[in-house]
């Protein structure tokens, strides 16, 4: 799920770019709404290639309708595959709550198929592989479900351009994607993608009956590498329940080295 | 035992007052662990002369573990001793170091060097492949705990799966309830007075290696264990005392085991089989089943696991009894995915012959950032005359407890 968390970053920044130099280079007029709605996706995920691989720290909190809050800090590695039918691999272990210390998710993302999962039990010593049937599941608690954190794949969705319009003090582009993977928890998705590095700024989820259910808001974008953005806070808000969850992350770093070994089921069990 | 008592809740509070707000972590060093205080309450009678009267059997556990790491982590020593006080039983008050290693990892191969624990398999009934460390009974009856083990580990990775290899240099011998305790069956086990089918004893080197490998849906292990027999079988023996007890004796034997699990959408096809030398005629085991897991049950965040599971054993008079030679394991497995944590188990092993029945019930959630609160029940119904289970039949127990990590 890190890894995949980290994906989505990654793609998100390189979509980005692509998609800023595309449609300055590209004639709008010929372009279909659908057309337009895919360059921008490609942009994306293209702006993000050959970041190789991140680590980053996460803190979560999760506030509920009383505005409780409980916290969990996780640390999150991601790492490009250099096979491009699939997904990045990613890794997640878990600082707190200290009950759950050690606990550590390995991902690898596929496109279409479902995705393979292990997590790692420290007190058992014990690796299980995981159903990933779960994607509309909460991820530990959090208002964030497995498919969220996933990395972006532009083939992962049907895309749909539905208007520009500006975004706070940037221009975006509105698109409109729609989940071609199996059992997601939602009909479609709406994206603000604003038109000079491409990164996305906001995404309204819808659920299965087409009702607004979630709106994510990313903000505090860095580049790093001179390349890939990355946004320092996410906030998760479910419109249904009032309930939210922010995310901040925290020493980003690129190519560290890790190698494709490093993210197996095997590993897991002495994972630092 | 008093005095251990005493000492681990002087320890404990140490604990408490010097980590207990944050873990400990300065520079390379690093302390986490738990602090365990919990009662399990027997409402049965009492079976046997000398079993303690008490059905409240209130303790306490420590374990800490610290981890120092040099060479960006790549060189780990991790300390982690367990210490247990309990009030009313004796026996159960005892330590062990469940691990105190060097873990040293490089880019295709690492290796660990010192005490330490493995656990091997797949399936949630049973056991069977997992054979590297010795139950430490006295701590779970349900034999989920272990105690470490001495090893020299290495394990090489590559494309073609994981080779991982190891020297066991010295046995642990497994506890068992004293003559005072609950759940200590008809006869009184001598479990410190053991004898062994090798001139070595427990200072025997065994020999394990394993393959295992993820290929597409399905994770896979062979392994090959030769040595000391975690499982003892018994012999009828006057102590002492004069009293007629069981001693321990542990066979040379080896073990094939294979362990296999296939994830195909909610379902989990789980797999594993060994087959044994060394005690009586070589015998077959194995346990298969799968769990289903409905997510999100009617639109609310919870999932609902549904296992099931066969249990067969063809060991024969030559090996140590098994109450798992031809048994159902069906169980319900809970999970709220709130923010609590909160989760369980439901479960029940039903030997298809006698009928008898082992349920068991599990349950957790954190109650607040470092503290969990668990219940664990455990009930025996219709239990056959002549098994281990009718012998502990008055000994149903409920275990409350409260943990705080640091």
């Amino acid at each position: 799920m890190k890894k995949q968390i980290q994906k989505l970053f990654l793609r998100n920044k390189a979509f980005c770019l692509f998609a800023a130099s595309a449609v300055i280079a590209t004639p709008v007029l010929a372009q279909t709404a659908a057309e337009k709605g895919l360059e921008i996706a490609q942009q994306i995920e293209t702006r993000d290639d050959g970041f190789i691989d991140s680590r980053v720290t996460l803190k979560m909190t999760l506030t509920n309708r009383n505005g409780e809050t409980s916290t969990r800090e996780l640390r999150l590695a991601s790492l490009e595959t250099s096979d491009k039918s699939l997904g990045d691999k990613s890794l997640t272990v878990f600082d707190r709550p200290r009950d759950i210390r050690g606990t550590a998710f390995l991902s690898f993302t596929k496109i279409l198929d479902p995705d393979d999962q292990w997590l790692f039990l420290p007190a058992l010593k014990r690796v299980k592989r995981i159903s990933s049937a779960n994607k509309s599941g909460p991820f530990v608690g959090s208002e964030f479900a497995y498919e969220d954190l996933v990395s972006f794949e532009v083939e992962k969705y049907n895309f749909n351009w539905l208007r520009d319009e500006a975004c706070g003090d940037l221009q975006c582009f509105v698109v409109e994607r729609t989940p071609r993977y199996e059992k997601s928890g939602y009909s479609r998705q709406v994206t603000w993608v604003d038109n000079q590095e491409y990164r996305i700024m906001r995404v309204d989820y819808y659920d299965r009956k087409s009702s607004l259910l979630k709106t994510l808001q990313q903000s505090g974008f860095k580049q790093y590498l001179n390349q890939y953005w990355r946004p320092s806070t996410m906030v998760m808000k479910n419109q249904q329940t009032g309930k939210q969850t922010l995310l901040k992350f925290e020493n980003y770093k690129f190519r560290t080295g890790v190698r494709e070994n490093d993210f197996t089921p095997e590993r897991l069990k002495r994972i630092r | 035992m008093k005095i251990i008592v005493q000492s681990l809740i002087v320890f404990s509070l140490l604990f408490y007052q010097n980590a207990g707000a944050h873990a400990q972590s300065v520079g390379n060093f690093e302390l986490s662990g738990s602090l365990r205080l919990e009662t399990r309450i027997f409402p049965g009678p009492l079976s046997y002369s000398g079993q303690d009267r008490s059905t409240v059997s209130p303790s306490i556990a420590l374990e800490p573990e610290f981890v120092y790491e040099i060479n960006n982590g790549d060189d780990r020593f991790i300390f982690t001793p367990f210490l247990r006080g309990d009030l009313s039983d004796d026996q159960r008050s005892h330590g062990d170091i469940r691990e105190a290693s060097w873990v040293h990892s490089s880019g295709n191969w690492d290796s660990q060097i010192g005490i330490g624990k493995v656990f091997w398999g797949t399936t949630e009934a049973r056991h069977l492949v997992d054979i590297i460390n010795q139950t430490d009974l006295i701590e779970n009856p349900d034999g989920e705990d272990k105690l470490g083990q001495p090893m020299i580990n290495v394990r090489v990775f590559s494309d073609f799966g994981t080779v991982s290899l190891f020297i066991l240099p010295g046995f642990r011998e497994r506890t068992f309830a004293d003559d005072k305790s609950r759940l200590r069956g008809r006869s009184i086990i001598e479990g410190r007075n053991a004898r062994y089918q090798s001139s070595a004893k427990n200072k025997h080197i065994d020999f394990a290696a394993r393959w295992s490998d993820s290929i597409g849906d399905l994770d896979i292990g062979i392994s090959q264990f030769i040595g000391t027999s975690r499982e003892p079988r018994f012999a009828e023996v006057t102590a002492t005392s004069g009293v007629q007890v069981l001693q321990p004796f542990y066979d040379q034997i080896d073990q094939f085991g294979i362990d296999a699990q296939l994830t195909q959408d909610a379902w989990l096809w789980k797999l594993e089989s060994i087959t044994r030398g060394g005690q009586g005629d070589r015998f077959v085991a194995a346990v298969a089943g799968f769990e289903y897991t409905i997510f999100q049950i009617s639109n609310s965040n919870a999932d609902l696991g549904l296992l099931a599971e066969y249990l067969y054993d063809g060991r024969g008079v030559g090996a140590p009894s098994t109450n798992s030679e031809n048994d159902i394991f069906i169980a319900a497995r809970f999970t709220i995915n709130d923010t609590a944590d909160t989760q369980g188990l439901v479960g029940a092993i039903i030997d298809r012959k006698t009928g008898e029945t082992a349920l068991s019930f599990d349950v957790e959630r954190r109650i607040a950032d470092q503290w969990k609160a668990e219940i664990e029940a455990r009930y025996f119904i219709n239990t056959d005359a002549d098994s281990f289970l009718n012998s502990i039949r008055n000994d149903d127990f409920i275990t409350f407890r409260l943990s705080r990590f640091f």
